[in-house]
């Protein structure tokens, strides 16, 4: 019995990946395809967003030192669903000249792993590769970890916390005007 | 070839050639970065004896430390045997940076070596020299002035030039209100905890001449934030928060312009409160600040405005204001920039205040920034199209407010009453540079700064005589 018990138990964690790595896709393709509004509809009403910035330092320093710290210090963004929702609108005015043209963008997102389940929240780990190209030879890649935690809603599943680190101390993209 | 030749501010017309050139950049780098004063970081930064901030004059890598005197000290970072950056560190804490290569090591702590930086341990001394290494003359090249003026640091390579106050002129104003508390506590300001740092494909004076008193490009370039608003007023009100009851932006503004070569984009006599914020404690808070500030500066006879947007020649960018922060454009090549951004904030504020400010400063710029990003595009896209054979033909129009600039009380300052499409400041920068880039001496460079000739022939419709 004790084996069907942990069977069962690891079929459920299965599945629990599967479906959590299946909104993670489906995220993705909503933000590749632009289609921020429905995007919008994901992040809950407390979505915590934050890219530290990254900086080079000593071994022994890296604890203290090797990011900056959301919620105190600078960071590339550390906002909420407020200013999401705003980001959205600057696109929708077609006056936003950073995504005028409109780049062509790809969100990988792989290594996805359950870190803990305390229904109904999920933390999740992930690596992600964005590719922006716009005009003609403006190429970027963004690549770096991420741990979201979701929600499970009565609809579906929320982004309500986004950790996403960076492997760029220095930016070598112009600018952070795609979602990423 | 004079670089002179190619700044025309008579008629208003510069060369697309000092966009894009790159042996007009190397004179640039030759001529002007070495000799000019340039920002190295903020002193809080390095708080502690043997803490070191890693920064960039110009074509060189630097090392802004503080010794165990408490002084600072800018250190190039390149060693002196083989040229090994001796620390790749972005900051951190030490008594000695040891070179990776062949291990010679340089004090910061003056008790070690008779002046930091200087050279202290040499592997094999004894039997590669004979003992004939005369230590004292390979330590680390020193900055021979620093200057850290209320908590930022500004230094230069060259030890005849002027001294920081002379360089500066009476555009210390404004770095004053930059460096000063909201409610003009003198020096109460620290910088946030992290440097902003991006790279751009575009020549570092369009970065600076941006917010040397380019009002003219918010309407068209930043439509997008203002038309969906990201003010301190909240959803609605405009980008910078000014009071509504201030008739918005320009009223009783004018463009200030130094014969130095410096800028800003108003004047000290604009005299604009602190916005209005959604927030009420932050209005309670800010209102204050105000008031205190207004009683500190009045006392003294001092206007109360001078907020920038400013330049201080040639590459330190700064708003003293909403937000407060400060860029250095570093020069790669003729068409490459790394653009670094530090902000602000008062010793003293309460936390939500540095909460609200913080969110509101990397809401608003900086590579993730609603309004920077779209100044990137420009930047990028204008060094693009300005590199083609036909294209650099044809200069640029710095024809704004031209012939019409106005004497100021400042010494060798004039306004421009051009308060959002004006480009004295500009033609101002632009000669000052191609002075710096033709390598005229000190004295000559002294001589033609020593009077703003354009204060004294206005209206007779000529423009910017050289």
């Amino acid at each position: 019995m004790a084996i069907d018990a942990d069977a069962a138990a690891a079929v459920r964690r299965l599945l629990l990946l599967a479906e959590v790595t299946d909104f993670l896709y489906r995220e993705a393709d909503l933000l590749d395809e632009r289609r921020y509004e429905e995007w919008l509809g994901l992040l809950a009403d407390d979505y915590q967003y934050s890219v530290p910035l990254r900086m080079n330092v000593r071994y022994g320093d890296v604890a203290e030192r090797e990011q900056t710290r959301p919620g105190e210090e600078i960071c590339w963004f550390d906002e909420g669903k407020e200013t999401t929702e705003l980001r959205v609108a600057q696109l929708a005015t077609g006056q936003h000249w950073a995504e005028e043209p409109v780049s062509r963008v790809s969100h990988l997102v792989t290594n996805v792993r359950l870190e803990s389940c305390e229904p109904p929240e999920v933390d999740v780990s992930c690596r992600f590769v964005v590719y922006r190209n716009r005009v003609t030879d403006e190429s970027d890649f963004l690549v770096g970890r991420r741990k979201d935690r979701l929600r499970r809603a009565a609809d579906g599943w929320r982004v309500c916390r986004r950790r996403l680190l960076l492997d760029q101390s220095v930016l070598l993209a112009k600018n952070l005007s795609v979602f990423v | 070839m004079r670089v002179r030749d190619l700044v025309d501010v008579t008629h208003g017309e510069i060369s697309r050639e000092i966009f894009v050139d790159g042996h007009i950049h190397r004179l640039e780098l030759e001529n002007l970065f070495p000799r000019a004063w340039l920002f190295v970081g903020h002193a809080s930064q390095v708080p502690r004896p043997g803490d070191f901030f890693a920064s960039w004059m110009g074509s060189d890598p630097v090392l802004l430390t503080r010794d165990d005197k408490g002084r600072p000290h800018v250190l190039l970072n390149s060693c002196r045997h083989r040229g090994m950056r001796v620390c790749r560190y972005d900051e951190g804490n030490t008594m000695q940076f040891t070179c990776p290569y062949h291990a010679w090591s340089y004090s910061i702590d003056g008790s070690l070596v008779s002046t930091p930086g200087d050279l202290h341990g040499v592997p094999q001394l004894k039997a590669a020299y004979s003992n004939k290494l005369r230590k004292e003359n390979w330590g680390l090249v020193r900055c021979p002035k620093v200057r850290d003026y209320k908590g930022l640091v500004f230094a230069t390579w060259d030890p005849e030039a002027p001294e920081f106050e002379d360089y500066v002129g009476d555009f210390h104003w404004w770095l004053d209100n930059l460096a000063d508390a909201f409610d003009g506590t003198e020096a109460g300001t620290d910088v946030f905890r992290g440097v902003q740092k991006w790279r751009l494909k575009s020549n570092w004076k369009l970065v600076a001449e941006n917010f040397l008193g380019d009002t003219y490009h918010g309407a068209s370039t930043h439509a997008s934030v203002e038309a969906v608003g990201i003010g301190p007023g909240g959803r609605g009100h405009r980008r910078h928060g000014e009071q509504q009851h201030e008739g918005g932006f320009s009223r009783g503004r004018l463009k200030t312009s130094f014969r130095l070569g410096h800028g800003a984009s108003d004047n000290l006599r604009y005299e604009l409160p602190y916005p209005e914020f959604a927030e009420q404690p932050m209005n309670e808070y800010f209102a204050a600040a105000w008031q205190t500030r207004k009683a500190r500066l009045e006392k003294h006879g001092r206007p109360l405005g001078g907020r920038g947007p400013a330049t201080m020649f040639p590459n330190m960018s700064f708003s003293a204001g909403f937000p407060r922060t400060i860029l250095v454009a570093h020069p790669l090549s003729a068409t490459e920039t790394e653009v670094w951004r530090w902000y602000l904030v008062d010793k003293a504020a309460p936390g939500f205040v540095r909460d609200w400010l913080r969110h509101y400063y990397i809401r608003y710029a900086g590579p993730g920034g609603m309004t920077e990003q779209d100044d990137m595009e420009n930047w990028d896209y204008a060094t693009q199209a300005s590199r083609g054979v036909v294209a650099s033909r044809y200069p640029y129009n710095y024809q704004q407010g031209l012939g019409e600039e106005l004497p100021s009380e400042l010494d060798r300052a004039v306004h421009s009453h051009h308060a959002i499409a004006g480009e004295v400041n500009a033609r101002a920068f632009y000669r000052r540079w191609s002075e710096f880039v033709d390598n005229l001496s000190w004295p000559e460079l002294n001589k033609l700064a020593e009077v703003d000739e354009r204060a004294t022939r206005q209206g007779d419709g000529h423009g910017d005589r050289r």
